[in-house]
């Protein structure tokens, strides 16, 4: 699992308010190389949520990203574009557990696939 | 340039996931035949629900590329094992595609609404018991319930949550989930659709179905808001007709 797909989930356990940033339980991760696309990383800025890719990124043992939301202007540095791909597209989770931040439910990350299925009475 | 698609002999496989079948053919074939439109679209994020053995999405990986051109896939099923033969299948062919194991898009609904261009899903459709429907085991992946529609009408709103302003969905139906019916509740949550894709096996009358929100307001990359044409919505009445003819064709070539 990436840490772009980490910045789509959130926790939809029964009377959760937000459930986001879904905090990581580290047991292994990967690298796994994927090419480099400006175009890609700079559409994808504007969607990210910023602290909870730097956190995550930390958790993972990455800490090279600016704490502070960059503005836009970062966007025509090399350096930074690198950095965003790296955390964001080729730092992987193959095992571990997200946690729910409100109920700390976890939720399993086997093979790098994590499972979001909520038992019934959790719905 | 030829177009790739997933290798059969490449697909891997597991007694509790379906295998690719004519349905899953219809639906890489309606993709093949809109490429074009989908290359000059040049979506971002692309999402399978319910991947099964990965036939789909490892073939439209391979249709439009991978990051090189910023093309972003997801992949989501419900049986764990679907998961796993997809990843092995979209390894086999070297392409990547992110995999949750999820009802329909649970956990990405809220963060992903808006975002995704393109949507295809060959859901379990055959009509069955209620009580079939969502049961572990091979039944599962195709058991729909009544009309073949449990699980296809949670799918639909979801698909309207997730899809960009611009997006497309491409679902797979068959005549009797009474695609027309579908088509019109579509177009009150403001979508057109085409068929793109028609096929009668010996047992079920196929339809692949493309859906696109009506004239959709986009904005370029220099904030400018432009509205885009879009095809006619296709007249109900011919949609009708389609079907009864639909109905009466029989071909020989059932084989799954
Ligand atoms: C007809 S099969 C299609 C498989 C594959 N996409 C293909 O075309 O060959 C339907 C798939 O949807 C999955 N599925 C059924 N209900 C689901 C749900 N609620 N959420 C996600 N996937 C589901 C099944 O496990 C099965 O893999």
């Amino acid at each position: 699992m990436k840490l772009l797909t980490h910045n789509m989930l959130t926790s939809t356990v029964k009377g959760v308010v937000n459930g986001f940033p879904l905090r990581i339980e580290v047991e292994k991760t990967l690298e796994k190389q994927v090419d480099f696309s400006a175009d890609f990383l700079r559409n994808l800025f504007y969607k990210v949520d910023w602290k909870a890719l730097v956190e995550a990124a930390q958790t993972m043992g990455y800490a090279e990203l600016p704490e502070e939301a960059p503005d836009s202007t970062v966007l025509e540095s090399e350096d930074f574009l690198k950095k965003f791909h790296y955390a964001l597209l080729e730092l992987h989770l193959e095992e571990g557990n997200l946690v729910c931040p409100e109920t700390g439910r976890k939720f399993p990350v086997t093979k790098g696939i994590p499972n979001m299925l909520l038992h019934e009475d959790e719905v | 340039m030829s177009s790739k698609i997933a290798r059969i002999d490449l697909v891997s496989s597991h007694p509790e996931v379906y295998e690719p079948c004519d349905d899953s053919f219809a639906l890489v074939d309606a993709l093949l035949s809109d490429r074009t439109n989908l290359l000059d679209f040049h979506p971002r994020l692309c999402m399978e629900v319910g991947c099964g053995s990965g036939y789909v999405i490892t073939s439209l990986a391979l249709m439009l590329g991978q990051e090189t051109t910023g093309v972003h896939y997801i992949a989501t099923d419900i049986n764990p094992h679907a998961l796993q033969v997809t990843s092995e299948t979209l390894k086999a062919h070297g392409v990547h595609a992110e995999l949750i194991q999820a009802d329909i898009a649970s956990g990405l609904e809220k963060r992903m609404a808006g975002l995704v261009d393109v949507i295809v899903v060959n859901p379990p459709y055959v009509p069955t018991p209620e009580d079939e429907v969502g049961q572990e085991g091979i039944a599962s992946t195709w058991a729909g319930g009544e009309n073949g529609r449990r699980v296809i009408d949670r799918i639909l709103p979801v698909a309207d949550r997730l899809l960009s302003h611009k997006g497309w969905l491409y679902m797979l139906f068959l005549t009797s989930n009474n695609p027309s019916e579908i088509c019109l509740q579509m177009k009150d949550k403001g979508f057109s659709a085409r068929i793109i894709v028609q096929r009668a096996t010996e047992e079920e009358n196929l339809l692949v179905i493309k859906f696109w929100r009506d004239s959709p307001v986009q904005a370029d990359t220099n904030g400018m808001v432009t509205t885009t044409k879009t095809e006619p919505f296709m007249a109900m009445g011919s949609l009708g007709s389609l079907f009864s003819r639909l109905s009466f064709w029989r071909s020989d070539n059932s084989s799954c």
